[in-house]
């Protein structure tokens, strides 16, 4: 019997068979922590009383969800963190430089990884073929120290992709359809594989988009294979030595097979509070919004910015909806600015928030006021996600987002192009 | 010698409650003073928790306790509050592995039974729970002995202190890196 793409990886990093159901110890590639639990993570690190961490090149420390920082507690772990990184001259991603998960997609993932990650989106990295997942602060310290973490190897769900998506139809709407039909906890402790003869035309920024939200599915990973797609985005990015081809053999065994057709897809929303909670926008059109957010981890990149720009080019934000924009980092931003997506946002009324992820966490920038509406292309609207326990947060597409924020309330992209 | 036999009155909770829920994204600035972030958890789904709940207490929940962030915070002040174990129907990935690493068991069961305020008696090794109140008793997948030898040393940083590794099987060295 072959194997999916989480027993090979798996089997590859523990030298061992790793079958669905085994426990596995396996060699990490890359640890990395963010500023909210990377504190805990340093301090639990010296709580384990080793000598230094296993390895500094596969250690990275990402300042992304307080950036900058808006307050003096979390500027002192930010000053922790620095200190952190230059003892144990690991990497370190200053303030500004981006949300970590796009930064691991630029900077470190590669096909075969295993990447570990205290923030539950490190999923993300899946997209290029790396079994990537969250973990907590201890997991995260231990991993640190040995180099290795333990696994139950998972048992995977193939979904297979075929057809082409719809105008104004986007990967965030293949990610809010699945979740909505799987549920919130549809793939608990599970791998979803991502296959299908659609693959080879999804770009890695829809890839990132889809990966990313595997785990508000419940799933432990999000993966695709390493392909050609894989294959010229590390190009691209000048790291060409870094790809290897990597995919599942063809007589793995799946749980199961789900098979969707991209070309039945309809833009998606999902309403508060769960993210399962997924409808067709015309089911939704309509309802008025406070604020429309397009950034995160999942919807932050060059080509959801290019969108977004193009939706909104000569138009201008509804009066009653503010529209913040924070590109998912220096790269993107860099280059949304010399493509003129950038003046073509602010043109429309937009705020550019500096690459970070405040705003999706509520953190910082852009927290919703009590009973205010926002729609927003991140990958969770739980009850007070954007700071405001008596908010609502609606999550959908960049195409939806800019539409809906040119209307100011909820609408159908396709209206618009 | 941690005690396999746990005993506490239960504290219900509903479906779907997320890490947001338990300690909300706002209190980020906390997170390196827990006594202070501790106080506020719970604080938006169940207004009062902190000052209703008693050392020993058991969470008892619905569906996919614990779904969301990775933040290790929200097992660390469930039992900062005095919370001895959690039961749900389920229990989302990342906080479960949470859970255990900070020696907080948590176990999967039916629990749609269990009325706030009963009596619970949980046998962590047998994979038992003794509803003193009603007189049910349910079966739960009992642990892992891996997480169980975890959860006896207090968490999985006394644990890899104690045992320097994982008890386990594995490869060795690690990392690699690709520019910054």
């Amino acid at each position: 019997m072959g194997k999916t793409l989480a027993e090979k990886i798996l089997a590859e990093r523990s030298q061992s068979d790793a079958r669905a159901g085994d426990t596995v110890v396996a060699r990490v590639d890359l640890a990395f922590v963010q500023d909210t639990t990377g504190p805990l993570t340093v301090r639990q690190f010296r709580e384990l009383g080793f000598p230094g961490v296993a390895s500094p090149g596969g250690l990275a420390v990402f300042l992304d969800h307080a950036a900058p920082s808006p307050v003096r507690q979390l500027s002192n772990d930010h000053i922790l963190l620095r200190g952190f990184a230059r003892e144990t001259g690991c990497h370190i991603s200053e303030v500004g430089e981006g949300v970590c998960h796009q930064l691991v997609a630029e900077r470190f993932a590669r096909p075969g990884d295993v990447i570990v990650g205290s923030d539950s989106h490190s999923v993300t990295a899946g997209a290029l073929g790396a079994f990537a997942t969250g973990l907590g602060s201890s997991d995260v310290a231990v991993a640190v120290a040995l180099g290795r973490t333990w696994f139950r190897v998972p048992e995977t769900i193939l979904i297979s992709l075929v057809g082409e998506f719809p105008r104004g139809v986007q990967a965030k709407d293949l990610a809010l359809y699945l979740i909505g039909w799987l549920g919130a906890d549809g793939a608990t402790y599970k791998a979803l594989e991502f296959g299908g003869e659609a693959l080879p035309r999804m770009t890695m920024a829809q890839r990132l988009t889809v990966a990313n939200m595997a785990v508000e599915a419940g799933a432990k990973v999000g993966l695709f294979p390493g392909d050609e797609v894989t294959r010229e985005f590390l190009a691209g990015q000048g790291r060409g030595h870094s790809y290897r081809p990597l995919r599942a053999d063809g007589d793995a065994d799946y749980e199961r097979v789900i098979s969707v057709d991209l070309g039945e897809l309809e833009p998606m929303v999902s309403l508060p509070h769960v993210v399962d909670n997924a409808v067709a926008v015309g089911k939704t059109a309509g309802v008025k919004l406070q604020q429309v957010f397009i950034g995160t981890c999942t919807n932050g990149r060059l080509e959801d910015l290019a969108v977004a720009a193009d939706i909104m080019g000569g138009k201008k934000r509804h009066p009653d909806t503010r529209l913040l924009v924070a590109p998912a980092s220096r790269q993107v931003l860099s280059q949304a600015l010399e493509a003129g997506h950038v003046q073509k946002l602010i043109d429309a009324g937009a705020i550019i928030l500096p690459p970070g992820c405040g705003a999706c966490l509520g953190l910082h920038q852009g927290v919703l006021g009590d009973g205010e509406l926002c729609l927003s292309t991140a990958n969770r609207n739980f009850r007070g996600r954007m700071g405001n326990p008596e908010a609502l947060v609606y999550l959908a597409s960049p195409a939806t987002a800019a539409a809906s924020a040119v209307a100011g309330e909820i609408s159908d992209p396709r209206e618009l192009i | 010698m941690y005690d396999i036999i746990l005993r506490g009155r239960a504290i219900r909770l509903g479906d779907s409650i997320s890490t947001d829920d338990i300690i909300p994204g706002r209190f980020a600035h906390l997170r390196s003073n827990l006594p202070q972030l501790a106080e506020h958890v719970f604080e938006d789904v169940l207004p009062g928790f902190i000052s209703r709940v008693k050392q020993a207490d058991i969470l008892v929940a619905g569906r996919n306790f614990g779904l969301g962030s990775s933040r290790e915070h929200a097992p660390l002040v469930v039992k900062m509050a005095g919370v001895r174990a959690v039961l749900a129907e389920s229990v989302a990935r990342i906080f479960y592995r949470n859970a255990i690493n900070q020696g907080l068991p948590a176990l999967l069961c039916r629990t749609g039974g269990i009325s706030d305020g009963d009596e619970l008696e949980i046998d962590l090794a047998g994979g038992t729970v003794s509803d003193l109140t009603s007189g049910a008793r349910l079966d739960c997948s009992p642990m892992a002995p891996l997480m169980l030898a975890i959860v006896q040393e207090g968490g999985l940083v006394p644990y890899v202190r104690k045992h320097g590794d994982f008890a386990m099987p594995g490869g060795s060295g690690g990392g690699h890196s690709d520019g910054v």
